[in-house]
Formats: C-alpha cells, structure tokens, sequence
C-alpha cells in the first residue's frame, strides 16, 4: 500500500487461529446486529448514520494526527487530542467572542473560513512548540521517557483549557445552517454535509502533500529510516517539525468543525475523543494514512450506531464500546484491519 | 551544612544510611503528631493519613513501572476493585443478607459485615486477580500499547461500575462503610473495639503498618530472583527472553504484586471516607500515582514513598495553603486549584527532561549514569 508512512507499527508475535476465528465471529455479530438494526427502524438507521459518517470525518481529522506522528516518530502522542480540545476553545473564543458571529449568515460563513485556518496555524504552531521543547529532546532516550511525556503535556494543554474554557462545558453557538435537506423520508441536517465537504478536500490534500511533494516524499523516508534518510541529506529535524505542523493543523480544523457541530467547548473533550480517534488510528493500522481516514470512518459510525440505532447498548455505554474496540484491535490485530502483525527485528 | 552531611556519608556510607533509617522511621511514627485537626493548616491529620495510603498505592505501582518497565496507566482500576471489596463486604449494600464475622457494626445491621482485617486480604486477592486478567491479553504488547490498553481499562471500569447500578448503586455509591476493628489488641487497656472515625491517628497507624508490610516484599522481591527478572525484562526484553526469563509469567507476577497494594490501599481509603463513589474513579487518579513513581524515582522504594507523600500533600493540601499564604501576602486573588492539572503535567516533563531518574535515583540508574559518562569521557 502506497500510503504507508511507517511499515505497521505494532510488531508482535502471529496471532493464534482461534484468535482470527473468534475476530470473525465478532465481526459477523456486529453486521447481524446493524441489518436487525437496520430493518427494525431505517429512517432512524438512516439518520444517526449520517451523524456517524460526519462525526466520523471528525475522528478521520484527528486519527490523521496520531497516525503520522506515530509513523515517523514512533510515539504515542497522547497530547494530540487536547490539541484538537484547544483549537475547537480557539475557534469558538475567535468566531463568537471576538467577532461576535452567533447566527447563520453568508458574512458568517466567510469568517468561519477564516477562523478555521488561523485555528488551524495556532495548532500547527503549537503542537511545532511542543515537539521542539519536549518529545525533540527524548527521541533517543528510552521509550518510557517520551510517552510519560506526552501524558504530561496532555494535562498540560488540559489546564490551559480550563482556565480559557472554564471547567464546566461552556454552550456555543453555531454559524452553519440548522436546516434540513430530505432525501426521500429521510431528514439529513445541512451541518453533517458541511463536515463531510469541508473535511473530504483536506483528506484529499493531505493524501496529495504525503504522496506527490517532495515534503512528502522527505516524511516517507524519514518514516522509514531516519539515519539513511539523514544521510541522504534531509533534514530530520524539519521534516518531523513539519509532520507535527500538518497534525496540528488537522486537529485545529477538527476543533472548529467539533464547535460548530456539537454547539459546545469542554476542556475534557480532547481526553475522550482523542481516545476515539487513536481508536479510529489502530482500527487503519497506525502509520497508514488512508487506513485511519477509513478507521475514522467506521468508528464515527459505530459509534452513531451505538448511541442512536435501535437495539445498540445507548450513550451510556459509548467509552466501553470503543475501548472494547481498542483493546480488542490492539490484542487481536495490532497492524490494523488491512495490516499484517510483524515480527520484532532484532 | 549539605557540603559537611555528604562529607560525612562519603566516609561512613553504611552507618550513615542506617541513621538516615532511624530518622526516617522516627519521621513515620511520630508524624501524625504535627497533624492538626482543622483542615486549614500545613498538615491536616487527613492529609497525613491521605499521604501514607498513596504512599502505599506509589509503592505498588513502582513495581509494576519501576521494576518491570510496564507503563500502566490506569491503576485506578485496581484501586476501585480494593474499594468496592470494602464496599460490598463491610456494609449494609446486601439487604437481604445478615452475616456478621467479627465486624464492628451492630448486630441488628443488614448486609454483609466482615472484619477489615479479612476484607483487607479478599481485597488485595480480588485485585491482583484483576491484575492477571488484565495483564494476561495485554502484556504481549509492546510498551506503547500497553500504556493505551491499560488506560482504557481504567476508563471503561468506572463506566460500568458506573451502569451497573444494581451492583454497585451507581453514582449513588455504597455506605456506609464499616470502621477499622482493633481485634485482639483490645484486650489491652486504653484500646477500643473500633477505631473511632475521627480517630486518624489511630488509622494512620493501620496504614503505615501495610505500608511497611509492603515496603518488605519490595525490597525482598527486588533483590530476588523476580526482582532480577523484572530489571532484565525492563532493561531489554528480547535479552532478557533470550536468557531465559519466562516473559509473560514473570509480567504477570509484576501486575499482580502491584494490584494487591492497589487493593489493599482501596479497601483502606473506603473505610476512611466511608462512602464509595464511582466519581472517584479518574484517570487523574492513575496520572497522580504515576507522578509520585517518577518524582520519587523509578525503581527507588523509598523513591515511590516520598514522591507519594509530596505529591499526595501538594494535591490536598499544599496548592490551597501555598495559595492562600501568597495571596495573604501578596494581596492577589490567585486560585492555585485550577492550576492542579498542570502541575503535574509539568511535574511529568520537567522531571523527563531534566531529571528522568527522579529524585532518588535507584542503585541502577545510578550505575547507568555513571557508566554513561565514563563512555563517554573515553569517547572524548
């Protein structure tokens, strides 16, 4: 697969046979429990997948962030969904207070643009930052040593959060239209197209940057061998600050979208959904970028699923399911739905 | 004075460590004495007792991140199966039953009523058995992975506690939690049956006795065969498998010694606070351990006793009472509180950057530095 920034990330021994046989079983519960689902009430069906499919394109965003991260750096970086957290603060603290946009308006759209890209610089410039103070000083050190890092900017970026944000979840407004389009007798809201339109160029510009620029095509081996790539006269250094800039800068653009959707800011917001998203990231295999677009996908959707669809556990069991998710990935298939396991060199 | 004491440990190390032994012990037993009762001075008699169980719960977790080199982030989950342990076996929860082994509730109580000292043990197994079943599917995996399934673990633990409303009571929770029964020592006069509940003095006893308990099979496990194990498995895995360390038994046993401290502490706190709360169940919680290991200094017993006292006396205590002396000086509306979350993250990179062997180093990383700087003076 061409778009593999890092050979599959996780190596550990072949899964057992029964392990793969019991992954089917699993599998196919799940689509038995989606066509039930789905024959027992299509119209809901039908909606809570359209709130999947763009909530989803949100984790897409933010999977995108952890799984180049994680392909060239080989960490874990746990602070990235607090980027996300923090940029959907900046959005709503640039749109609603500072330019005081709280109703639909075509001047309103323009400006949600233009916020959306200076949230998008802020993160890119901070999440730069971070990698320049912290994770740059410890790419050699024992593996430990950056992830109890990154867990620790993540509180970090927390409490920034708190004091812009405030500890409780702080309601915002949303610019985009609150009306409806109906395909048939289903009723679809015009915010989940915008998600989908506004996330699906980035995806494909970020594919286009990692695939066909020379930026690129410097990530991909650094990904791959950063002493070899070193030697060929890349500068290491810059290429990983750039991978953080584009990462953050998916994050920022998934924070303003999150805001405008879900109407509200929450400083633990980043805790749970980065969660999700890295959940999304392993589901595509880590380091595969299309894979963690399609993992954003399926996850966003399963979690529609769960929360809306009849016959699914309900929100109060959301973090359970993605975790089980995760762990069961993680156990079962650490390359990824499309990955193979590999072996650890020596 | 710091020139003169580090004169006089370099002459005499060994005599010198046996004093700094004797002070420290002094310390321990004397220091709910400094306490004071109201909950505004430097050192609540709460804090204090708060500090010997988080103590308790850093030396547990030092085994399991110190020792072996597994990065457990959600040691929360073993702290909620301690208290729910206490929760379920010390109070009024089962209605419908009506059994009583030497309890210190009154007879005509409902539910299941055991002694602590019973509750205590069921606890610590109860959570080293969680220990195993968590460990046993993850432990394969790589140190990254590892660190993200065991804090999914630790968040989906207090979800369904949380859903799981018949069990547990929800966001109810279970109480009141019976008291600390003194057992046979109350034949001796001026001791009663029960520890009263605002008699922390007494409870700061019971708990550093599992503290010193604990600190025993540290240090006896550590200089073991299983201690030598975790080292290797900690240094290089593939080595340490190459030489013939059974991986995932010896991992096991790691998770499994640490969740019983995690336990044994849970069942403790629940009979200080008497109410057990699915709330208090967070990933802070596991993040606040974590902090105290590596202040302390991974793989340092007395490393993971320290930072667990200072950290645990920050968050209690020390944020609100720096900031109330500095605004009464200083004349400002500070509320340091809502810096609590940065602080530790700050405490978790400042301490990686700068000083990733902690503030007492083990013997180990000691070695390692000094081996370190003599490679490279000769490489020079």
């Amino acid at each position: 697969m061409s778009e593999v920034l890092a050979p599959a990330a996780a190596r550990m021994k072949a899964p057992m046979k029964l392990a793969s046989k019991l992954g089917l079983f699993v599998v196919m519960l799940v689509v038995a429990f989606v066509v039930w689902s789905l024959f027992s009430g299509p119209k809901t069906f039908a909606q809570v997948l359209t709130i999947g499919l763009s909530n989803g394109a949100l984790y897409a965003l933010i999977a995108l962030g952890y799984t180049m991260v994680y392909g060239i750096i080989e960490l874990i970086n746990f602070a990235h969904g607090d980027l996300f957290m923090l940029g959907s603060v900046f959005a709503a603290m640039i749109l609603e207070e500072a330019l005081g946009k709280t109703k639909s308006s075509p001047s309103a759209w323009l400006l949600l643009g233009v916020t959306m890209l200076v949230v998008m610089a802020l993160c890119a410039a901070i999440n730069v930052t971070i990698e320049r103070l912290a994770y740059r000083r410890l790419r050699n050190a024992p593996k430990l040593a950056p992830l109890i890092t990154a867990v620790g900017v993540s509180f970090i970026l927390q409490n920034v959060g708190i004091l812009l944000n405030g500890s409780a979840p702080h309601s915002r407004k949303s610019v985009l239209p609150t009306s409806s389009v109906h395909l048939g007798s289903v009723e679809i809201r015009v915010k989940y197209l915008v998600v989908l339109f506004v996330t699906a160029p980035l995806l494909l510009l970020m594919t286009w940057i990692v695939q066909r620029t020379k930026v690129g095509k410097a990530m991909r081996a650094t990904a791959q061998d950063r002493d070899a790539s070193l030697l060929m006269g890349i500068n290491v250094d810059r290429i990983i600050g750039y991978t953080f800039a584009l990462g953050g800068a998916l994050a920022g653009a998934a924070g303003t979208l999150f805001v405008q959707v879900n109407g509200q800011t929450r400083y633990d917001a980043g805790f749970r959904l980065g969660l999700i998203a890295f959940t999304a990231a392993v589901l595509g295999g880590v380091g595969n970028l299309l894979g963690a677009v399609i993992g954003g996908v399926l996850i966003g959707v399963i979690q529609g699923l769960n929360d809306g669809a009849p016959h699914f556990f309900g929100q109060r069991w959301t973090q359970t399911v993605m975790f089980t998710i995760l762990i069961m990935m993680v156990i079962f298939r650490p390359g990824g739905i499309f990955g193979k396991a590999q072996q650890e060199k020596v | 004075m710091l020139e003169h004491l580090k004169e006089i440990w370099a002459r005499d190390p060994k005599q010198s460590k046996i004093a700094l032994g004797v002070i420290a012990v002094l310390i321990a037993v004397l220091l709910p004495h400094f306490g004071v009762t109201d909950n505004d001075g430097i050192l609540p008699l709460f804090t204090v007792v708060l500090c010997a169980v988080y103590a308790l719960f850093a030396l547990g977790l030092n085994i399991v991140v110190g020792f072996a080199g597994l990065l457990d982030l959600g040691y929360v989950a073993f702290f909620l199966f301690g208290a729910y342990a206490a929760a379920w076996f010390m109070s009024d929860f089962a209605d419908s039953l009506n059994i009583h082994i030497l309890d210190t509730a009154a007879a005509t109580v409902h539910g299941i009523h055991l002694s602590f000292w019973f509750v205590v043990i069921l606890a610590g197994v109860i959570a080293a058995l969680a220990g195993v079943i968590i460990g046993a599917p993850t432990l394969r995996l790589k140190s990254d992975y590892l660190a993200l399934v065991t804090l999914g673990f630790g968040e989906i633990l207090p979800e369904v506690f949380r859903n799981a409303e018949k069990f547990t009571n929800g966001t109810k929770g279970i109480g009141p939690v019976d008291s600390v029964g003194t057992g046979p020592l109350a034949v001796l006069p001026g001791i009663d049956k029960t520890i009263a509940p605002s008699d922390y003095i007494a409870k700061y006893y019971v708990i550093l006795l599992f503290c010193a308990l604990f600190v025993w099979i540290s240090i006896k496990l550590r200089d073991g065969r299983l201690g030598r194990a975790w080292m290797a498995i900690r240094e290089d895995e593939l080595a340490a498998s190459l030489m013939g360390v059974p991986l995932m038994q010896t991992k096991l046993w790691s998770y499994a010694v640490g969740a019983l401290a995690g336990g044994v502490g849970g069942a403790f706190y629940a009979t200080i606070v008497g109410t057990v709360n699915v709330d208090s169940f967070t990933f802070a919680f596991s993040i606040i351990i974590l902090c105290s290991v590596i202040l302390g200094g991974m793989g340092n017993v007395w490393g993971a006793i320290l930072g667990g006292i200072v950290i645990t006396w920050f968050n209690y205590t020390g944020l609100v009472w720096i900031g109330t002396k500095f605004n009464d000086i200083a004349g400002t509306h500070v509320d340091l509180v809502k810096y609590q979350f940065g602080f530790f993250g700050l405490v978790l990179v400042l301490m990686m950057l700068f000083r990733p062997e902690g503030f007492i180093p083990a013997a180990r990383s000691k070695q390692v530095k000094k081996a370190d700087a003599l490679a490279e003076g000769a490489a020079q």
